[in-house]
C-alpha cells in the first residue's frame, strides 16, 4: 500500500474495495494501532486518527477480524466482552452495564458465564463486535467479518452492525468482497488500487453504477453481475463410491440422519445444509478420513482398481491419496513444506515418484492454478486465494479420480471463485473425476450441483 | 468442594507451599500418615468425595508406589538383609524408607492437587493479578493462551487428517508424530499472532487497567491457611512425640 489519500469525516460508514493485495487489511490495521512496529515494514506518510497517531490513542478504533476463531480472547461471554473496558481502565461499577449493553446491542442474548467455545461462527462475530462497541469507540474497522460465514450469520452481523452504527453514530469502515451485503450499510464506498491508493471514492450507488464492470473484474461481488461457469457436462460414468445408510460423527455420534448416495465419475454431487448439520463430517467420511458411525462407504472395484480393502478408512495413505483427495476448510492445516514447490511435490515423493516426473507434474500445475511466480514462496505467507488455488493442486497432484472439496470457495474474491470453481467443473466434466463438495455458496450449488445432498440438522 | 470454589484461588498455592517445607522436613511413617488421616477427614466434612480425589490426584496414586518401590530396592541397605537380587538389596532399612516415602508423597502431593487442579484458569488469573500483584500483561497473556489449548486440540485433529489424505502418513511413527508436531507449532505460532492482534486491538498492554471481576480475600482464605497449619503441625508434633521424627539433614 502507498500513496494514499483519504479522509473520512465522523460518523461516516465506509465500504472499502479493492484486489486482493490493495492493502484494505493493512490500512485497518494501521487504523487500529496494531499495525506492529519498525521490523515488521516501513511507514511513510501520515496517518491521524481524531488528530492522533492510533498507537498512541488505545480504544479509539476498534477492530473485528475475518476469523472468528482469532477474536475470541477469554473463555467466558461476559469476560470476553468486559476485556476491552478493563484495559481501558473503565470503573468497574460501569462495566457490567457496558457489557450488557453491547451484548444488546449485537442481539447475542446468551449468558454472561456461557463458554465461548460453544458459540457459532455468526455468535463468535457479534461477540467480537460487541466486545469492541463497549469500548465505546468512535471509529469501528471490521475486516472481512462476514467471510467465514454461512448466509445465516452474515445477516446476523450485518445487521447486528447496522444497529449499532445507528445507536451509536459511530464512524465506521468495514472491508469486505460482498458488496451487496454491505450496501443498505455504507453511505460512502471507496476502492483501492495496489500501490496507488484512492482509485474510485463516492457514494455506493454512484462508484456501482460507473463502476461495477471493471470492480468485478477486479475480484468484487458486484450487485446485478452474476458469475457463470460454463460446463460441458457429460453423462455420468460408473459410481466410484456408495455411500449405504451411511451416519457420521466423531467419536461414535452420529451428527445426520443415514444418508444413501452414490458419488460417480464425471458428476459433481453437491452438499449444502444448515450449519452443525453434518456436512463437513460426512465428506470427511466419504473421503476415507473418519470411520463411519453407523452404516457403510464402500469404493466401487473401478476406484478400488489394487487395493484390498473396499472401505478408504482402512486404506493405507499412499493407496487413499492416489484415489480420494480432499482440500479441506482451512487451507494451512493442508501445507507440510516451507516452499510452494515443495508442498506440491510432497505427495508425489512421498509416492516414490522418479524426480523428473514429480518436477514436470509440479510444474503443469504451478502454472495451470497460477502459482508459476510463487514456487520458492513459503506457503503460510500467500494471501487466502492464494493458498487455497494451492491445497487444491497438492490434492491434484497424485490425481485422484474423487475430489472431495470443503467450502472451497469460504471468503474468497469473485476472480478466485471463477477460477476455482472454472478448474472444479472441468475436473468433472473434462478429466471425468468425481467430485464432492460441501458449500454454503447458493452459486456454487447452481454451476456444480448435478445432483445435491441436503442434509438437515441431526 | 462449595467450600474450596469460594476461597481464592492464590490462597491454595500460598498454603501448599506453607504446607510443604515443614511436611519435607521429616522422612517419617507417623508424621505422613497422621497428615493423610487429617485430610482424609477434612475432605470428608467439606463435601470432597474419594471420587474427586482420585480424579485429580491419579498421578500420584501411580507415582507413590513407584518411588516406594524404588526405595525398598535401592536404599542404602541397614539392618537385617530379607533378599538380595544384584544391586537390589532389601532390609529393615529400606522397608521403612519404602513406607515412609510413598506415604509423604501422599501426604504432600494429594491435598495440593486436589485444592489446585481444576481451578478456573479465569479466576485464577484474577487473583494472581489482582492479590499476588503478579503483573498483569504477563497474567493476562497466559490466561488468554490457555485458551488456545481447546483451539489447538482441534487443529492437532485436521493436521492428522490432511496428512493422511495427502499420502503423508506411511512413514514411521515417531516421524509422522514430529512432522504433525511441527505443522501444529506452525499453526499455534500464527494463532498467537493473531490472538495478540485481537487484544491489542481492544486496547490490551496499557500501564493501568480495571478489573471486572474482583479478587479478593476473605474469612475463607484465613481459616485454609490456619487448617493447613493445624495439619502440618499436628502431624509434626505426634511424630516428635512418638520419637519416630527422622530430618531430612540427618541423612538416610
Amino acid at each position: 500500500m502507498a500513496g494514499l489519500d483519504l479522509d473520512v469525516e465522523p460518523g461516516e460508514r465506509v465500504l472499502l474495495l479493492g484486489p486482493s493485495g490493495a492493502g484494505k487489511s493493512t490500512l485497518l490495521s494501521a487504523l487500529a494501532g496494531v499495525l506492529g512496529g519498525d521490523e515488521e515494514g516501513e511507514e511513510t506518510g501520515e496517518l491521524l486518527v481524531d488528530g492522533a497517531h492510533p498507537a498512541s490513542r488505545r480504544g479509539l478504533a476498534g477492530l473485528v477480524l475475518q476469523d472468528p476463531q482469532a477474536n475470541t480472547i477469554m473463555s467466558r461471554v461476559g469476560d470476553d466482552v468486559a476485556f476491552g473496558c478493563e484495559n481501558l481502565a473503565v470503573p468497574r461499577d460501569e462495566i457490567w452495564p457496558r457489557v450488557l449493553d453491547a451484548l444488546g446491542a449485537v442481539g447475542l442474548d446468551v449468558d454472561l458465564d456461557r463458554s465461548t467455545a460453544a458459540l457459532s461462527g455468526g455468535q463468535r462475530q457479534r461477540l467480537a463486535l460487541a466486545g469492541v462497541i463497549a469500548m465505546r469507540p468512535g471509529l469501528i474497522l471490521l475486516d472481512e467479518p462476514t467471510a467465514n460465514l454461512d448466509p445465516v450469520g452474515v445477516a446476523e452481523v450485518r445487521d447486528a452492525v447496522a444497529r449499532v452504527a445507528a445507536d451509536t453514530g459511530a464512524t465506521l469502515v468495514v472491508v469486505e468482497h460482498r458488496v451487496d451485503t454491505w450496501i443498505p450499510v455504507v453511505d460512502r464506498v471507496v476502492v483501492l488500487e495496489p500501490g496507488a491508493g484512492v482509485a474510485v471514492d463516492g457514494s455506493p450507488h454512484a462508484v456501482l453504477e460507473v463502476h461495477a464492470e471493471p470492480l468485478a473484474v477486479g475480484g468484487v461481488w458486484v450487485p446485478g453481475i452474476p458469475v457463470e461457469v460454463d460446463r460441458a457436462r457429460r453423462a455420468a460414468g460408473p459410481a466410484l463410491l456408495v455411500a449405504e445408510t451411511l451416519r457420521s460423527g466423531r467419536a461414535g455420534e452420529a451428527v445426520h440422519e443415514p444418508v444413501d448416495v452414490e458419488v460417480r465419475a464425471g458428476e459433481a454431487l453437491v452438499v449444502t445444509g444448515p450449519n452443525g448439520a453434518g456436512k463437513s463430517t460426512l465428506a470427511l467420511t466419504l473421503a476415507g478420513l473418519l470411520p463411519p458411525v453407523a452404516g457403510a462407504v464402500r469404493a466401487t472395484t473401478a476406484l478400488r482398481g489394487g487395493a484390498a480393502a473396499e472401505a478408504p478408512i482402512r486404506w493405507r495413505p499412499k493407496q487413499l491419496a492416489t484415489r480420494i483427495g480432499t482440500v479441506f476448510q482451512q487451507p494451512e492445516h493442508q501445507f507440510v513444506a516451507a516452499r510452494v514447490r515443495d508442498e506440491v511435490a510432497a505427495g508425489l515423493r512421498a509416492l516414490g515418484r522418479s524426480d523428473a516426473a514429480v518436477s514436470e507434474r509440479v510444474d503443469a500445475l504451478l502454472a495451470a492454478l497460477r502459482l508459476a511466480h510463487l514456487a520458492d514462496v513459503n506457503p503460510f505467507t500467500l494471501s487466502g486465494g492464494e493458498q487455497r488455488r494451492l491445497s487444491v493442486a497438492t490434492v491434484l497432484a497424485p490425481a485422484p479420480r474423487v475430489m472431495v472439496l470443503d467450502e472451497p470457495t469460504f471468503g474468497q474474491d469473485r476472480r478466485t471463485w471463477q477460477e476455482l470453481v472454472r478448474l472444479i467443473a472441468s475436473l468433472v466434466d473434462d478429466d471425468g473425476c468425481a467430485v464432492v463438495a460441501v458449500t454454503h455458496d447458493a452459486d456454487v450449488e447452481r454451476v456444480l450441483g448435478d445432483r445435491v445432498l441436503r442434509l438437515g440438522a441431526a | 468442594m462449595k467450600a474450596l470454589e469460594r476461597v481464592n484461588p492464590v490462597t491454595p498455592i500460598l498454603a501448599a507451599v506453607l504446607y510443604s517445607i515443614p511436611m519435607l522436613l521429616t522422612i517419617d511413617v507417623v508424621s505422613a500418615a497422621v497428615a493423610l488421616a487429617a485430610w482424609a477427614i477434612v475432605f470428608a466434612s467439606v463435601g470432597i468425595g474419594p471420587r474427586t480425589v482420585v480424579r485429580r490426584s491419579w498421578p500420584l496414586l501411580v507415582a507413590a508406589p513407584l518411588s516406594a518401590v524404588s526405595m525398598l530396592l535401592y536404599a542404602e541397605p541397614a539392618g537385617r538383609i530379607h533378599a538380595q537380587v544384584w544391586l537390589a538389596v532389601i532390609s529393615d532399612r529400606s522397608i521403612e524408607l519404602a513406607l515412609a516415602i510413598g506415604l509423604r508423597v501422599l501426604a504432600v502431593g494429594v491435598p495440593t492437587l486436589v485444592a489446585l487442579v481444576g481451578v478456573d484458569p479465569t479466576r485464577l488469573a484474577d487473583g494472581l493479578a489482582q492479590v499476588a500483584r503478579l503483573p498483569h500483561r504477563f497474567v493476562l497473556a497466559a490466561l488468554a493462551g490457555t485458551r488456545l489449548f481447546g483451539v489447538l486440540g482441534e487443529d492437532w485433529r485436521q493436521i492428522s487428517l490432511a496428512r493422511r489424505a495427502r499420502g503423508l502418513g506411511d512413514t514411521g511413527v515417531v516421524r509422522r508424530s514430529l512432522q504433525a508436531a511441527f505443522a501444529l507449532l506452525v499453526v499455534a505460532l500464527r494463532r498467537g499472532g493473531t490472538l495478540a492482534t485481537a487484544m491489542e486491538a481492544r486496547g490490551f498492554g496499557g500501564p493501568e487497567r480495571t478489573w471486572a471481576r474482583p479478587s479478593t480475600l476473605g474469612w475463607r482464605d484465613a481459616v485454609l491457611v490456619l487448617l493447613v497449619a493445624l495439619v502440618a503441625a499436628t502431624a509434626l508434633g505426634v511424630s516428635l512425640a512418638a520419637g519416630s521424627f527422622s530430618p531430612v539433614w540427618e541423612g538416610a
